[in-house]
């Protein structure tokens, strides 16, 4: 894990055990990583490809919930013309190798003993290791509560539906809010938006309570939640970002 | 890239691993340039220049830069006034 004193990471090869779609673009690839030596919900790894001729890309994806022994789970959503993730979600084959480092990342990680409430708000594939402390509280039989804040294009664009539709219904305080920045399904209030002070206002807890904020997704949306969140009065320091890169 | 496509400093813990044992997402760090104190996990890091940038979010001067040969890393923290990390007593 990312207690202090641990050994210098090296890589280790993982090979593709199972794929599951959860979107049009976005998939779940289960890795067999041998000696995995577990991890904590928000925690990602660096995945390395190397082609024919010795060039190498890697690229860091997030752990999609808790390891189950060897087993590791990340969500990976394709991004049209990339190097790394077509390849992961239409060209890696069960049983292929790929290099992966990890668990890395000791600061954007949620640990079951912290008492604060918790605010997670995702943009598009930012909700993947979100979705791995909503997994983990449960794991934990924590009573924290959890609001989440998910910004998709389209319904068709929500990674986990289904699962999450349950675990708000469940998951004893979990709530759980959308924002639809293209398209709205029948019935929701308002119209598509990109996210703003009402939602984050409306579906977050008040900076009094002193919660701890996670902030996931593209650049661009991270910024501005986090500003957004800074301005409501919440102290910089409980909230944590994790931006995933250019758009999303 | 726009001005913006930037990561946080916590995606720095990987390849900071393969030189040091310790996470150095996890420590904290003082910007030689503005005094700023605050964890490295909070740097903006910009990995399309050689390398990667790690630049101090109030004064965006840069703090590390980590460059990757192919038998050897160079790591540059003349931006960087201390680190401090975490160790466990004993
Ligand atoms: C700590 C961390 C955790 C991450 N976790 C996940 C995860 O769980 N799931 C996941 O799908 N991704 C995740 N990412 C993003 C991932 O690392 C890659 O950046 C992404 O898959 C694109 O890589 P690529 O090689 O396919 O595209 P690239 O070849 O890097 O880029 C191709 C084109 O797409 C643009 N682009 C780059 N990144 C993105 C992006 N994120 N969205 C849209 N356009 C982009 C580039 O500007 C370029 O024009 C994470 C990033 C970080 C830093
Ligand atoms: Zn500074």
């Amino acid at each position: 894990m990312s207690s202090p004193l641990a050994a210098p990471l090296t890589w280790r090869v993982a090979r593709l055990v199972e794929r599951r779609d959860e979107t049009p673009t976005a998939q779940t690839l289960v890795l067999d990583v041998p000696g995995w030596p577990g991890h904590l919900p928000g925690q990602h790894v660096d995945v390395r490809l190397t082609a024919p001729d010795g060039y190498q890309a890697a690229r860091s994806y997030s752990l999609a919930g808790p390891a189950e022994g060897e087993r590791v789970a990340l969500t990976v959503q394709r991004v049209p013309d990339g190097e790394v993730s077509p390849y992961l979600t239409d060209v890696w084959a069960t049983g292929d190798p790929v290099e992966v480092r990890g668990p890395v990342g000791g600061w954007f990680v949620w640990r079951p003993a912290e008492l604060a409430p918790v605010l997670l708000v995702a943009g598009g594939s930012g909700v993947v290791p979100l979705m791995a402390m909503v997994r983990a509280r449960r794991a934990a039989g924590s009573r924290v509560p959890f609001r989440l804040i998910y910004s998709a294009r389209t319904p068709a664009d929500v990674i986990y539906a289904d699962e999450l539709r349950r675990r708000a219904r469940d998951d004893h305080g979990l709530d759980v809010a959308y924002v639809y920045t293209r398209t709205a399904p029948k019935g929701w209030r308002g119209e598509p938006h990109r996210i703003g002070l009402a939602d984050v206002n409306t579906h977050g807890w008040p900076a009094e309570l002193e919660p701890l904020c996670y902030v996931c997704g593209p650049t661009g949306f991270v910024e501005t939640v986090a500003d957004l969140l800074v301005g409501l009065g919440h102290q910089p320091r409980r909230v944590r970002t994790e931006r995933f890169g250019p758009t999303g | 890239m726009t001005e913006m496509s930037y990561l946080d400093g916590n995606m720095l813990d990987g390849p900071l691993r393969e030189v040091f044992a310790v996470d150095l997402s996890g420590a904290t760090g003082r910007c030689a340039s503005c005094g700023t104190t605050g964890p490295m996990a909070g740097l903006r890091v910009y990995t399309h220049a050689p390398g990667l940038v790690a630049r101090c979010p109030s004064c965006a001067e840069v703090m590390l830069r980590l460059v990757r040969g192919p038998d050897r890393t160079w790591l540059d923290l003349r931006g960087t006034t201390y680190l401090q990390v975490p160790t466990p007593p004993g």
